[in-house]
């Protein structure tokens, strides 16, 4: 088995649409909900979330005296990602099954990458 | 060249060789790195066994067989090999003949397997590209370099690249399901198709042409339920049937001007034979009807002889698998020749917008507008399309052209 981190992207500035309907907001939650309920028979579920939004994001970076912070995001960048899920798949066609069904149930493209490792370190060691 | 006929014929066989015994080896191994250098450890000793020797009946089960006890040998005395010693020692029967070791059936399980990982569609394209022709083509990466005008450098790390992603990623080395196999099959054969046009453009590359056949075959062989495996195979047969002819000093030859006593009958032959095949399955697809099209051209013994009824036909059911502008183009080409060059350019009306880049349109245009004595517009017509052409080849052939016009008076 492998992990992978299927993420979806939000592009500042990106004019928004109409607000959904509360009708379209629950089917919304109903189709992701009934995703998870697969997820999680499947085995396939690790965790997930939905973060805020870039100005809610700060910056620390430890100095030889002081943890240095700053407002902001990493990256000077447009897209920047919205919400993700850590699966377990048995290779990258069973994860891009699943992406398939997330960008189904979200409508939003899912950018698929595995994990070169997941967990403490100290259990990644060999011995 | 290389001097020695028997160097040469190691060569060959290598090359035939190379894909069978990576295929299999990549099973064994579970990684394509290890598969490659055990395949090379096994060649250098091949090379001093064959040269003064016979060489086996079947190559690449000696190869496989020789590459797999290296692997052992290199693993046992390697700590961090134990595990893959095991593994190996637990798949390979002692003592097994290299005849008896490789089962025809295996070989091309193993040989899908490698392809559809070759052409996964998480992967791009040129990657794909490289991976079949080193992997399943058994190309060196200088061959493959100069064939895609890269260095040797770059084609080396484009295949890093594409292997530390299939590593990384784990792209399964498997046939996919049925429910994927129509849209993965449709991948592969794309590879295999824009191998051979690459070879087609241009006479520098021409030995892709070749390369891209071998794989259409060994497609075919593996997929003969699959009628595009062997409608592409066709497809190319079909084409190459006509590249003698095809230039004359250089210089192209249109398919209405071309010496059909130059072309390979044989092929042709091959060709229809594989056509009735693949649509008597009745499941018609592009390349079979691609194919279906050079076939009618194939039995015409001359041009005006063409059955351009059968073709416009085939054109219809065509556009119906690929609803591209270049299609109605041909089509509008073929209606030229059976209804005359005022239908065609109606129809041509049609693609004009789209294909306004396009020199083949103007082109087209140019054509029919000559047959019909509008020369001046036949004129601007093609020096449109000498603007708009990318490759030598396409301007010498359109310059031709534009030269005739102004010797019958067109401004």
């Amino acid at each position: 088995m492998s992990q992978y981190l299927l993420s979806t992207w939000s592009v500042e500035d990106e004019a928004p649409g109409e607000p959904p309907s509360p009708e379209q907001m629950q089917a919304f939650m109903q189709r992701v909900i009934d995703l998870e309920a697969e997820m999680d028979a499947t085995g396939t579920f690790l965790f997930g979330g939905g973060l805020h939004g870039l100005d809610a994001a700060t910056v620390v970076q430890a100095t030889d005296d002081e943890a240095l912070v700053t407002d902001g995001p990493f990256a000077e960048s447009k897209e920047n990602i919205a919400g993700f899920y850590v699966i377990e798949a048995d290779d990258l066609d069973d994860a891009l099954a699943w992406a398939n069904k997330v960008s189904a149930a979200i409508r939003r493209p899912i950018e698929v990458r595995p994990f070169r490792a997941t967990g403490r370190v100290k259990d990644q060691m060999p011995g | 060249m290389p001097a020695d006929p028997d160097q040469t014929l190691i060569e060959r066989v290598f090359r035939e060789a190379y894909g069978q015994a990576v295929a299999t080896l990549v099973r064994v191994f579970g990684d394509i790195t290890l598969a490659e250098d055990a395949v090379q450890d096994a060649f250098v000793v091949a090379t001093e066994r064959w040269a003064g020797d016979e060489i086996p009946r079947n190559p690449a089960g000696w190869i496989v067989t020789t590459a797999r006890n290296r692997a052992i040998d290199t693993a046992r005395r390697e700590a961090r090999g134990r595990e893959l010693y095991e593994e190996l020692v637990a798949t390979t029967t002692p003592n097994t003949a290299p005849e008896e070791a490789l089962e025809e059936e295996t070989v091309n399980d193993d040989q899908l397997r490698l392809i559809f990982t070759c052409c996964h569609p998480a992967l791009r394209t040129e990657h794909q590209v490289a991976l079949t022709l080193r992997l399943l083509g058994g190309l060196g990466v200088d061959e493959i370099a100069r064939s895609f005008l890269v260095s040797e450098a770059a084609m080396a790390k484009r295949l890093v690249r594409a292997k530390y992603k299939i590593k990384a990623a784990k792209i399964p080395y498997s046939v996919p399901a049925d429910a994927d196999l129509p849209e993965r099959l449709r991948s592969v054969l794309s590879v295999v198709y824009l191998i051979y046009n690459t070879g087609a453009d241009d006479p520098d590359r021409a030995s892709l042409r070749a390369d891209a056949i071998r794989l259409a075959r060994a497609l075919a062989g593996l997929m003969p339920d699959e009628p595009e495996a062997v409608g592409l195979l066709a497809l190319m047969l079909l084409s190459e049937s006509r590249a003698a002819a095809r230039t004359v000093d250089g210089s192209p030859v249109l398919l209405a001007d071309q010496d059909r006593s130059r072309w390979d009958v044989e092929l042709i032959q091959e060709g229809h034979q594989l056509v009735r095949r693949c649509i008597r399955r009745g499941r018609p697809g592009p390349y079979q009807l691609q194919a279906a099209i050079q076939a009618v051209h194939g039995a015409a013994d001359t041009f005006e002889d063409t059955d351009w009824d059968q073709i416009v036909t085939i054109y219809d059911q065509l556009s119906v698998f690929l609803p591209t502008a270049v299609v109605v183009l041909n089509r509008a080409i073929a209606i030229g020749e059976r209804e005359g060059p005022r239908a065609a350019l109606e129809a041509l009306d049609e693609v004009a917008t789209d294909l306004d880049t396009y020199h083949l349109l103007h082109a087209a245009r140019g054509t029919m507008l000559r047959r019909l004595g509008r020369y001046d517009e036949a004129k601007a017509a093609f020096e449109r399309a000498n603007r708009l052409a990318s490759t030598d080849i396409a301007q010498a052939s359109i310059s031709t052209q534009i030269d005739e016009l102004i010797a019958f008076g067109a401004r």
